[in-house]
């Protein structure tokens, strides 16, 4: 073996024990690296429900309720399996829609809603013209209720 | 080792490297400026406002090359680390020690753009998501390695140590890239990815492949001026240098350019 040959094999164990490692780091805290939970997780219990974590999720269509007094504001995350409601007294961020991505931070309460201390709103990586999504809008009015049903659409999918 | 090989080798030659970059860095330095042109034009005027963010998405024809090139760069940087542990060759020392400023520059871009993206878009300028923290520790081993490649006072040790660091760091990359779909994320996924269609307009998908192009013909221009530059601290003894710079250490240009 030259002593190339000699250094190239032990960088290349050297990396791959490494690679192992890391990746075996990585598995463990899987819990720890996830930014939030669907509410399915919540539902099924695999949030850590005794203290702070944050939900992701779409907010449901017509799901917003403000109260016209203060900003409170209540709406429902769905993650298009399950819905958690959510609480939240605070300012939204400009992006917050229904229809749209949000992750929001807080605490479940024994009543089974969400009261949010944040809110952010999640983008999906779709960019388009206004044009092009008033069209598509259009086209999504014009499918029957059961194509409705089956259309889980481009960004639900992001939501795993 | 066949002819072709030889003809490559020699640009492995201190000397021959140093004229074949200065020949080449005019070229790359106005392409990068004429892509920037014509990516910031169509990116500015021609791209249409975003149906959700309006013209607060346009930070991404900055955000996405620089993230991109971070990655990429560091890739590089790397492998040329391996080259010079493995293969002993001097001129790969050069040119990762070139790229290194470059690239953490370009991870800074991404972050910084990024703050600012976030703040109208997800209404907070840093979140500890997987993919913003992996992208910080890109920019903590960039640092990591200039630093320890200047701690050491013996340049072939420094190369070795940092050169080190350097292929370990990579194990990050992938992680960076893959986060958005490993974990759950405020980050969204990737717009643009090699097999399926690019999520975004034409127009917008055009200026960002431009702006693309622009960082990385400004990369190559600006790492091959890094390295004609240490390419003459580390050969200041050999006769061409001298040639090059002249006898009171002022570079005679005319030289330069032949």
């Amino acid at each position: 073996m030259k002593p190339r040959h000699k250094r190239l094999a032990f960088i290349a164990a050297a990396l791959t024990g490494l690679v192992v490692a890391i990746a075996l780091v990585l598995n463990a805290f899987q819990d720890n690296l996830v930014f939030f939970f669907t509410p399915s997780e919540v539902l099924a219990r695999e949030a850590p429900l005794d203290r702070t974590f944050r939900i992701g999720g779409m907010v449901q269509e017509g799901s917003v309720r403000r109260d016209p007094k203060s900003i409170r504001v209540h709406f429902v995350v769905t993650d298009g399996v399950a819905h958690l409601p959510v609480f939240y007294d605070g300012i939204l961020p400009d992006l917050f829609r229904e229809g749209q991505g949000v992750v929001a931070q807080g605490t479940l309460a024994g009543d089974g809603i969400f009261r949010a201390s944040t809110v952010l709103a999640k983008h999906d990586e779709n960019y388009m013209p206004p044009e092009a999504a008033e069209a598509m809008m259009r086209a999504r009015q014009n499918l029957s209720p059961e194509a409705l049903v089956s259309d889980t659409g481009p960004a639900a999918g992001d939501y795993r | 080792m066949s002819d072709d090989a030889i003809r490559w080798m020699k640009y492995s030659s201190p000397r021959n490297f140093y004229f074949l970059a200065g020949r080449l860095v005019p070229w790359f330095g106005w392409a990068a400026v004429l892509f920037a042109a014509i990516g910031l034009y169509i990116g500015f005027f021609v791209a249409p406002a975003d149906y959700q963010q309006g013209d607060s998405y346009r930070i991404m024809f900055i955000h996405v090359p620089a993230a991109w090139m971070s990655m990429f760069l560091y890739l590089l940087l790397a492998g040329y680390a391996l080259i010079n542990v493995v293969w002993r060759i001097k001129m790969a020392d050069v040119m990762a020690r070139s790229l290194a400023p470059t690239g953490a520059m370009f991870t800074f871009l991404a972050l910084w753009t990024g703050a600012l993206w976030g703040k109208p878009t997800w209404g907070t300028y840093w979140v500890w998501d997987a993919r913003l923290t992996s992208e910080l520790i890109l920019l903590f081993l960039y640092l990591g390695y200039i630093g320890l490649h200047n701690a050491i006072d013996d340049r072939e040790r420094a190369a070795r140590a940092a050169s080190l660091l350097a292929m370990v760091g990579a194990v990050n990359v992938p992680i960076i890239y893959f986060s958005v779909q490993w974990w759950n994320t405020l980050h969204q996924g990737a717009s643009i990815t090699v097999t399926g269609a690019p999520t975004m307009a034409w127009s917008m998908f055009s200026a960002l492949i431009a702006m693309a192009l622009a960082s990385w013909m400004y990369s190559i221009a600006v790492v091959l001026i890094r390295a004609q530059a240490e390419t003459l601290k580390r050969e200041r003894f050999a006769a061409w240098v001298s040639e090059v710079v002249g006898d009171d250490g002022s570079p005679t240009t005319s030289r330069i350019r032949n």
